[in-house]
């Protein structure tokens, strides 16, 4: 009986874990899917959460209010966004080096301006949880989806949001073009260049977002490589997802379930070496990009430096 | 000298430039002296036997690294899996070493380095033929192989291949034990680092340059990379050209991997790859993806590392500035490869700068950009 009860508790333990977890993930993989609905594949987003995620501690630690930091993030974001934007789209770089050349700045970046600053493992103020009145009554469903801090709710919120914005309006439209045919888009008059900036400073200041959500809305700590990879497989997702938001959703909850287990694993301390535990995301990443291949849905100009002379 | 390699020089001293000025920002916030800073940098590589020498060693491991990236980026395959390849290199090496360390280091030593350049050779090989067959992003395959791989190395450094006189004296350091003396690479100058890696480096960037440019295999795989299409019309198989060329791109870095175990810490322990994985990419990039341009690249970013340690010694400067600089780098190399793809664009940055001239018909005209403007003819 008494095993039974810690058993259904573990498992309540690991699906609302898995719910928070999938948080940087939709952030990150959602604003990834605006950069490459427009054409452009940003590969530095692991390089940005880092940023996010320093930044966003830093200034939650010596303002003292997590609110401080979310501004000061997505600054950050806007900033890595525009850097971004400027070497792969005015200077029309190949995309996938840009992005290893920004990942390896922004994680050098952050790494540099943590030693020092601070140097140390630190707690700071988090975003606390926020249950909603009567949702969160509801016996097992409300711990596990209506008793989290504002960020997991938005970025919930963000996936019909996004969905909207990219199916339903003029706006989506203009980008999807700018992806799919960025001749066409520029003969009828829409800046191409305008529009892919746009779509990477905002899936810049979401992957900074997701960044300093590590920070301040799930550890309150900030340590070297908190993001683990996480950027990386936000790029993934978006394959996985065929550059839809719903199917970026599925894949942030698979991908968060099965974060939220290897962490269980180690807590529980279970007879499985705590290496393959830390592992099992990333071989998860590969199988599903194997599986994902070989689509056909793809932004046709994706990765694709536009430039009037057409080559 | 022909104006594109005019250009293309001009593009890596100031990338160079420009990241020291940005480090130079970075420095001022902590309130260090970046003179004092950079002159430990700059002059600790190159002032004594010691700097000469650590630079060597340490541009040994990024040559051999380097190399694999050249041959994949010039098949059009970009091979992010440096570090990972590197391990499990170093990893396939040490398991053959320690378990026939009984064998003649004649036949032992070239099994070791076999294995090691084998191991690299099929962890790189994943990746390519996922690329080939799945349309895996090589990228993406290839980052999720290096965090797999340090998993799979810490795991049997603490567990099956654990030094046992670790667990006698309960340390338990993560390491193996000590590989036998016999075929540890000797040292090219006695009381240095500096090992026969560096001239086996050196010989195999000239063999890459041969396999490259005057085989057919080699011309094959750069026609993949110069485009795929063309390529498959010309009847040239694709899909093995990009697996060869992960394969051989990952047997080079497991060959880095054996190498610095075999001629540095003569053993394996945990952080045996150092970065090197990255950093070999920006030297390749540096080196403008040519075997021969990688040698000295190499060396600049070998010094960049040791004098990254070194300042971190004299001024106290966290390490983590070098990957922020070597990023820079990156994103100014290939930002800037549109003035070389495009020549107009030279023209059209330095115009501004040719009209203050007040005789724009000078013969030779140094812009402060540091451009060597040559005063040449218009194009149109």
């Amino acid at each position: 009986m008494i095993d039974q009860l810690l058993q259904m508790s573990v498992i309540v333990g690991i699906i609302t874990t898995g719910v928070r977890l999938a948080t940087p993930f939709l952030l990150a993989a959602l604003g990834e899917m605006f950069d490459q609905r427009a054409g452009v594949y940003n590969l530095g987003v692991e390089g940005i959460m880092m940023m996010g995620a320093f930044v966003g501690f830093w200034v939650a630690l010596r303002s003292g209010s997590p609110w401080w930091g979310i501004l000061a993030a997505i600054a950050v974001g806007i900033f890595m966004g525009l850097l971004m934007g400027f070497i792969s789209i005015t200077l029309q770089a190949e995309q996938g080096i840009s992005g290893i050349g920004l990942y390896m700045f922004g994680v050098g970046l952050a790494g540099y301006l943590f030693r020092i600053t601070v140097g140390y493992i630190t707690g700071i103020e988090g975003f606390q949880p926020i249950s909603i009145p009567y949702l969160s009554d509801i016996p097992i469903l409300g711990q596990i989806l209506f008793n989290h801090n504002w960020m997991v709710y938005f970025a919930f919120l963000m996936v019909p949001v996004s969905w909207f914005v990219l199916f339903k309006t003029t706006w989506g439209l203009k980008i999807r073009s700018a992806g799919m045919t960025p001749e066409a888009a520029d003969t009828l008059g829409l800046s191409v260049v305008a529009i892919r900036y746009t779509c990477l400073v905002i899936g810049s200041i979401a992957a900074a977002l997701a960044g300093a959500f590590l920070t301040l809305g799930h550890t309150n700590m900030y340590a070297d490589n908190i993001s683990a990879g996480r950027g990386f497989i936000a790029v993934a997702l978006v394959y996985f997802g065929r550059w839809s938001p719903w199917g970026i959703l599925g894949g942030a909850l698979f991908f968060s379930l099965v974060d939220a287990l290897q962490l269980w694993v180690q807590v529980l301390g279970l007879q499985i070496p705590y290496e393959f535990a830390v592992m099992a995301p990333y071989v998860l990443t590969i199988l599903a990009l194997t599986v994902a291949a070989r689509q056909i849905w793809g932004p046709a100009a994706l990765g694709k430096p536009f430039n009037r002379e057409g080559d | 000298m022909k104006s594109s390699y005019k250009v293309q020089l001009a593009i890596l001293v100031i990338a160079v430039i420009s990241a020291l000025l940005v480090g130079a920002i970075l420095l001022l916030i902590v309130r260090a002296n970046p003179f004092t800073a950079y002159r430990a940098m700059l002059l600790g590589p190159f002032s004594s036997l010691y700097g000469l020498t650590e630079t060597a060693a340490k541009a040994t491991p990024l040559m051999l690294v380097g190399l694999g990236i050249v041959i994949a980026f010039r098949s059009g395959i970009l091979n992010i899996g440096g570090e990972g390849q590197m391990i499990i290199g170093a990893l396939a090496g040490t398991v053959v070493a320690i378990t026939l360390q009984n064998w003649s280091p004649f036949l032992l030593f070239p099994l070791t380095m076999l294995a090691g350049f084998l191991g690299g050779a099929l962890y790189g090989a994943i990746p390519g033929a996922l690329r080939a067959y799945f349309k895996v992003n090589e990228i993406l395959s290839t980052i999720m192989l290096n965090a797999i791989a340090q998993q799979v190395l810490v795991f049997l450094l603490r567990g099956p291949l654990i030094d046992p006189t670790e667990i006698a004296y309960g340390t338990g350091f993560p390491q193996t034990q000590q590989l036998a003396r016999g075929i540890w690479l000797g040292k090219l100058i006695p009381q240095t680092r500096l090992h026969w890696g560096f001239i086996i480096a050196i010989v195999l960037a000239i063999l890459v340059y041969i396999f490259l440019w005057r085989t057919v295999v080699g011309y094959r795989l750069r026609a993949v990379g110069a485009g795929p299409k063309a390529a498959r019309y010309a009847g040239i198989p694709v899909e093995g050209g990009l697996i060869l060329a992960m394969a051989l791109s990952g047997g080079f870095a497991g060959l880095a991997g054996i190498v610095e175990v075999l001629g540095i810490h003569h053993r394996l322990l945990d952080g045996v790859s150092a970065g090197y994985g990255f950093t070999g990419i920006v030297a390749a990039l540096f080196g403008r993806l040519h075997p021969i341009g990688l040698i000295p690249a190499s060396f600049l970013f070998g010094a960049l590392v040791l004098g990254a340690d070194m300042m971190q010694r004299a001024v106290a400067i966290p390490a983590a500035i070098v990957l922020t600089i070597q990023g820079i780098m990156v994103l100014f190399v290939v930002g800037s490869d549109i003035f070389i793809r495009r020549p107009e664009w030279v023209e059209k940055v330095t115009a501004p700068l040719r009209r203050k001239t007040p005789q724009p018909a000078l013969p030779v005209a140094v812009s402060p950009g540091g451009t060597p403007d040559q005063g040449e003819p218009p194009r149109d």
